[in-house]
């Protein structure tokens, strides 16, 4: 039997595919702790680039940006994406399927492409750079996500819960907040989660649709790394990375969740 | 409480015609059992009076009040829905209290009227468990306290048994026919399974493709059904052939009628009772059931079914010809 054999191929392949994913990062990681700034062994451990970083008003002002842009576009995307899901699993209307599929366009087409796109059309109707754009791109982008998971936790929704509820005197909004919310809510937490990560780690949109000087993390580091490269880009990055790991790692938790139950 | 008045209601869904022009009475207090096939509409009034549909024609009232334009969370019911759709996040004195919620009722007399109404269906100890963790029938009775704690007008059960196994749904009849008479409440309630709404009800209700075929008390609608549909669906019926009819003690004239006899109402022997009407048949299979015994006989080419004790069925060849004997007024005619 060749039992004994497939795992074992099979773990290196897993291996090296982790390899290939996590060695860069891990490797980014060290060096924003290696005091030299050339990436000279033996390693030194310090701190000093998060302290530079820390120190710097525009790597704070990009970051303070950033993380707000994240919650406004999160607590837009997830009200409307939640909105959306529930009426699309409540009634079914003409047109119904071809709204569904024009959802899922901006999961596939290229960022490049889209902020192009939004860049153009937001000149012509006169919005413009700046952060409401950003934020406006960033919804269109992180709706998708939240329709995904939210209509998921929905279709194991039993609709006669509402019913029930309405049969025993609640009002829409009622039913809403007691009976259809509370059974979606992993999966609405799951969909904020994802819509966060997408507007924090986005650059290409932002970086189309934000004026100079007023600029996310993302697109600091690009502008920066085109300057000429300092350790304090690897700090920055790390902790980017900590971040978003840590809203991926959840949202996969809620939404793995909202299957099951 | 109050009867329910259905009038004219017609109901589409795109083309196809849901209810056709129903009018049909539900008195203050009893217990009402819409039955027929499925796609029949039975579900579809059922809903309707309840609210989640809107007729396009016709009236309905619930007491002295109309409410075809009301929204369900006002008309003051109580529904019990097929799969119970008891709130899986709550307890099960919040799922009994969720209406009395609702409605703002104080929260003494909330925590009172929860523990009388799980009193009521013998649920008392367990208002502090998940839906999940009860049995079929336990969380039946849940789903019935939860729509008639708030006391409403009228109490709507949609297949009200049919999750549950034999055993208990018979217990379940007996326990809801009580709970029913205990607090005197107007129901209605849905069922494919005749037995179920001939047991339940005092009134019965046959509908076919979206019409009223009979409305009557279940004895009334089981002995004298208005044609051959009620008949058939109410029971089981054995047609007589054209060709038997002459000889025979009948009801109604031959033109222009039909004839049956119920299963039970026939006996079975290896020559003719002359003082009773008769027909020869050959003995196809005998089917011990151990009280019961069924008898699948040919009679001119048509089956038949003799449903007896099976002490009151003599021995009879194994297969050959027998003849069923059944008293004059036991003969259900109907139009043709």
């Amino acid at each position: 039997m060749t039992r004994a054999a497939l795992p074992l191929l099979g773990r290196l392949w897993l291996a090296l595919i982790l390899v290939f994913l996590y060695a860069p990062i891990l490797v980014m990681a060290a060096m924003s702790f290696n005091a030299s700034p050339f990436y000279q062994l033996p390693f030194e451990a310090s701190t000093v680039w998060y302290e530079k970083m820390s120190a710097n008003p525009q790597i704070l002002a990009a970051a303070l940006r950033s993380v707000l842009i994240a919650l406004a576009t999160t607590l837009i995307a997830t009200t409307l994406g939640t909105m959306a899901s529930i009426a699309l699993f409540r009634y079914d209307f003409p047109g119904k399927r071809v709204l569904q599929v024009l959802l899922f366009p901006p999961i596939a087409i290229p960022w490049l492409i889209t902020g192009t796109a939004m860049l153009i059309f937001f000149f012509a109707v006169g919005i413009g750079r700046g952060t409401p754009a950003v934020i406006i791109g960033h919804v269109a982008l992180a709706l998708p996500y939240v329709i995904v998971t939210v209509t998921a936790r929905l279709s194991s929704f039993d609709i006669t819960l509402e019913e029930a509820a309405r049969s025993m005197g609640a009002g829409a909004w009622t039913v809403l907040r007691r009976v259809t919310l509370p059974w979606i809510a992993p999966g609405v937490v799951a969909g904020a989660l994802f819509a966060f990560a997408v507007s924090f780690d986005q650059f290409v949109v932002s970086y189309f649709l934000s004026e100079p000087g007023d600029s996310t993390l993302p697109v600091l580091i690009y502008t920066a790394i085109r300057k000429g490269f300092t350790p304090e880009i690897n700090a920055i990055s790390t902790l980017i990375i900590t971040l978003s790991m840590t809203v991926m790692v959840l949202a996969a938790r809620y939404s793995r969740l909202g299957g099951d139950r | 409480m109050s009867g329910v008045e259905v009038q004219n209601i017609t109901k589409r869904f795109g083309r196809a015609l849901a209810l056709d022009d129903v009018t049909v009475s539900f008195p203050d207090g009893g217990f009402f059992g819409l039955l027929g096939p499925s796609g029949s509409g039975k579900t579809t009034l059922l809903r309707t009076i309840a609210g989640f549909h809107y007729p396009e024609a016709g009236r309905i009232r619930i007491g002295d009040r109309p409410v075809e334009q009301v929204p369900v969370e006002q008309r003051d019911i109580g529904m019990m829905f097929q799969n119970y759709a008891l709130f899986p996040n709550m307890s099960v004195a919040d799922n009994v209290g969720f209406g009395l919620r609702v409605r703002r009722v104080p929260a003494a007399e909330e925590r009172r009227r929860i523990a009388e109404t799980l009193d009521l269906v013998q649920l008392g100890g367990l208002a502090d468990r998940r839906p999940a963790q009860l049995s079929g029938g336990q969380r039946q009775r849940v789903a019935l306290a939860r729509a008639i704690v708030t006391n409403p007008k009228v109490l709507l059960l949609d297949e009200p048994l049919s999750a549950l196994d034999k055993s208990l749904r018979v217990d379940m009849q007996i326990e809801l026919k009580r709970i029913q008479r205990d607090i005197g409440i107007t129901t209605i309630f849905v069922t494919h399974d005749q037995e179920e709404a001939l047991t339940l009800s005092d009134r019965i209700g046959i509908l076919r493709a979206g019409r009223i075929v009979q409305v009557g008390p279940p004895r009334e609608v089981y002995d004298r059904p208005v044609d051959a549909f009620a008949a058939g669906f109410l029971g089981e019926a054995n047609w007589i052939p054209d060709s038997c009819l002459a000889g025979l003690d009948l009801p109604a004239s031959p033109q222009g009628h039909r004839f049956a006899v119920r299963p039970e109402a026939l006996a079975i022997g290896t020559a003719p009772d002359l003082a009773r009407n008769a027909l020869r048949g050959r003995l196809v299979q005998r089917v011990f059931a151990g009280a019961m015994a069924t008898c699948l006989i040919e009679v001119e080419g048509s089956p038949w079914k003799l449903v007896a004790r099976d002490r009151d069925i003599p021995d009879l060849p194994g297969a050959g010809e027998v003849w069923l004997s059944w008293a004059a007024r036991d003969t259900i005619a109907v139009p043709a």
